[in-house]
């Protein structure tokens, strides 16, 4: 399938690994990525928090490239940060419910001769895997199941609230995505108190000590469970995560040390690339459990 | 009939044993609320259950509990949508509101945290003076606005999953904040920049709201306490130009100078300049605190030393010229879904309109004479 691919920022800057082992994630799985490199920031609700209207017309910008694609051939959109599908979905929402609303923003679009039209398909890269490629096929393509790696989902909020606007429901339990694909890929899926609370990114810089502390909760957790990693669809809280653990770790008071993956990462490690192709090593948490799994794995492969 | 099965978390504080789950089987129709059947399990069953209801219908606001973990008033939540999210053994959850303590089962000190935060924001309007010798004479569209707000029925679902105040139990929260919004929004009320001033500088109040979409997701009422917090901080800054200790304003500032400038997120920047930018007094210690992050994230070569002062990106001609017509707008434009409803919503229903025509006597024949009902 062909996507008009959108990376996000943070994907590009702080935590380029994930961008990377996307890219290389890809043609395993048979999508053609058609980058939006003229594409803008999503805003991360904090530019609606500034204008509603300015972040409604940015991410419309976004969806009138991704659309010029559509027509082009590609089958939808698809990004790869949990906070990029929620602020693009809440803006989607306002977008598609009002042709007059539209027709305001679509104003401020003409002069670089863009339109939105309503009813864009934008999935996050996990909502691809599961509804686009599936899980059966995505089965088949394993190389290196997971087997004994015990993996802690973390979801990030902008991806599994509010239920309603991002089509949650028994029929697409969106908010089990993460769990059914650890599952698929060979692994053991950790359920731990955080895995779909918030890591406290929004307001490190308001209230530190706070956002420190749910992070650190959250990792504290997921030790606890006894989760070699954690797994997750949003950059942000990956920064939060893996970046700032060190800091959440004085927060709170205990050691941490748990690796944080991207999700494209840990698919990568199933179809066999190495830690190294996924950018592994750019961590600030050593995935040293990672690491060691797979060496074992790749030991008792050699071994044969 | 159907027969349910409910498990109840008891607690009882002053006994000094641990909570522990009850299990009752009640029988009532699938249509009946949860709260019906714990009131027969306690009618019929066991006389000790503690549970704290009045209206039954969705307004008092008295019988919020978590059912399945997820927090709602008890006698909103029909048996078979709660049997529908239950797990594997089928088995219907009920537990008492998070973030407040217990005081018996599933009733829960709303006074000494709901209540308290609430008395907290001055829940009352200040009048404008001098005060009219008749009524304040208020537009009918300005008071649309804050009908949102007013949906509120005090029910602390919202305050039972916050994510913030999970975290820092000093966090005004969502039901107090969604309050203060219906003062500020409020044409009468004479402390709009009083109000937001505090909760600006109150390190638990506006921008400590991690935006985490619980108490959208909790509330039962459609009140989106979270997007009442997002107006009020888009208030503070826009209109009254507050610019908070807690670094709320500067943040939003540098994050949307950051993307006017460079059309996508540059975060080495984001940091400083959300202190007020990397030459800025406050700036210096908190980048200080965060040198060996930087150091660490420069060694795994998260970021080169290139990247972090150098701007790899800068915003297409089209993301500037947005800012500059929306930015340049008289009045922000905000359209709330909650008040205008989507197209599809409003688009007139034959059906409906027709059913009206026919209850209608033609008071006007089609030639434009009078009918003769008259
Ligand atoms: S959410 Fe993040 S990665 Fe996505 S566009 Fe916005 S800032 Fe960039
Ligand atoms: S978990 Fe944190 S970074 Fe992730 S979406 Fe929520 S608030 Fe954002
Ligand atoms: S969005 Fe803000 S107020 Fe609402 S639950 Fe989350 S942290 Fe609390
Ligand atoms: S805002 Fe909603 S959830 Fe919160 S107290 Fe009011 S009615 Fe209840
Ligand atoms: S009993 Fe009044 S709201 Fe449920």
């Amino acid at each position: 399938m062909k996507v008009a691919y959108w990376p996000g920022c943070v994907s590009r800057g702080f935590t380029a690994e994930l961008h990377g082992s996307m890219a290389a994630v890809a043609p395993m799985l048979d999508i053609e990525l058609v980058e939006l490199d003229r594409a803008n920031c999503c805003g991360a609700g904090v530019i609606a928090e500034h204008s509603q209207e300015l972040a409604d017309t940015l991410n419309a910008r976004t969806f009138a490239l991704a659309q010029q694609e559509i027509t082009k051939g590609a089958d939808l959109m698809m990004n790869i940060c949990s906070t990029c599908q929620g602020a693009q979905s809440e803006c989607q929402q306002r977008l598609d419910a009002s042709a007059e609303y539209r027709a305001q923003v679509n104003e401020t679009l003409s002069d670089e001769g863009l339109e939105y039209q309503d009813g864009i398909i934008n999935k996050n890269f996990l909502w691809v895997l599961v509804e686009e490629i599936g899980l059966d096929k995505l089965k088949t393509l394993v190389k290196q199941p997971l087997t004994d790696l015990r993996v802690g989902p973390f979801y990030g909020c902008y991806i599994v609230r509010p239920t309603d606007r991002l089509d949650i429901n028994r029929a697409q339990p969106r908010d089990e995505y993460l769990g059914q694909v650890i599952e698929t890929l060979g692994g053991t899926v950790i359920d731990y108190a955080g895995s779909h609370k918030c890591c406290g990114f929004p307001i490190i810089t308001m209230n530190k000590e706070a956002s420190l502390e749910q992070a650190g909760r959250h990792l504290g957790d997921a030790v606890d469970a006894e989760a070699d990693c954690l797994v997750t669809p949003c950059p942000l809280c990956h920064l939060n995560l893996d970046l700032q653990q060190p800091m959440a770790s004085k927060q709170v008071g205990r050691e941490l040390n748990m690796p944080v993956l991207h999700l494209p990462q840990l698919v990568g490690l199933a179809l066999g690339l190495s830690p190294k192709e996924l950018g592994l090593q750019h961590h600030v948490v050593k995935p040293t459990s990672v690491i060691d799994w797979s060496q074992a794995v790749v030991g008792g492969v050699s071994g044969w | 009939m159907a027969e349910f099965k409910l498990k109840i978390r008891r607690y009882d504080p002053e006994s000094g044993a641990a909570p522990y789950w009850d299990e009752h089987t009640v029988d009532l129709e699938p249509h009946r609320s949860v709260l019906e059947g714990i009131l027969q399990a306690r009618n019929e069953k066991d006389g000790s259950i503690g549970v704290r209801c009045s209206c039954r219908a969705a307004i008092c606001g008295s019988c919020g509990v978590r059912v399945n973990g997820k927090p709602g008033l008890a006698c909103h939540t029909h048996l078979d949508d709660a049997l529908a999210s239950a797990g594997e053994d089928g088995v219907i959850e009920v537990e008492p509101m998070g973030n407040m303590p217990i005081i018996k089962d599933l009733i829960v000190d709303m006074d000494a945290v709901h209540w308290k935060k609430i008395q907290r924001v001055t829940p009352w309007l200040i009048g404008k003076e001098p005060v009219p010798e008749r009524e304040y004479i208020v537009s009918r569209e300005s008071m649309i606005d804050v009908t949102q707000s007013m949906a509120c029925i005090q029910c602390g679902a919202c305050v039972s999953d916050c994510l913030s105040m999970e975290v820092d139990p000093l966090f005004v929260g969502p039901a107090a904040l969604a309050k203060t919004y219906r003062f500020v929004g409020d044409p009468r009320d004479a402390a709009h920049e009083q109000r937001l001033k505090d909760l600006s500088e109150d390190k638990h109040g506006i921008y400590d709201c991690t935006h985490c979409f619980k108490c959208i997701e909790a509330c039962p009422k459609g009140v989106a306490p979270m997007n009442q917090i997002m107006r009020l901080r888009r208030i503070a800054g826009n209109d009254f130009h507050i610019k908070d200790r807690n670094n709320g304003e500067r943040h939003e500032m540098a994050f949307v100078n950051n993307i006017e400038k460079n059309g996508i997120l540059h975060e080495a920047d984001l940091l400083p300049d959300s202190y007020g930018g990397k030459f800025h007094p406050r700036a210096v210690p908190e980048l200080i605190a965060s040198l060996p992050i930087v150091v660490t994230a420069l060694l795994r070569r998260k970021m080169t030393p290139g990247k972090a002062l150098l701007h790899p990106h800068k915003a297409p001609d089209g993301v500037k010229r947005i800012f500059e017509i929306v930015e340049g707008r008289e009045e922000r434009t905000e359209f709330n879904l909650y008040i205008s409803g989507t197209d599809a919503d409003n688009a007139p229903n034959a059906e409906v309109a027709e059913a009206i025509e026919a209850t209608e006597p033609a008071a006007v024949a089609p030639d434009g004479t009078e009918g003769s009902s008259a």
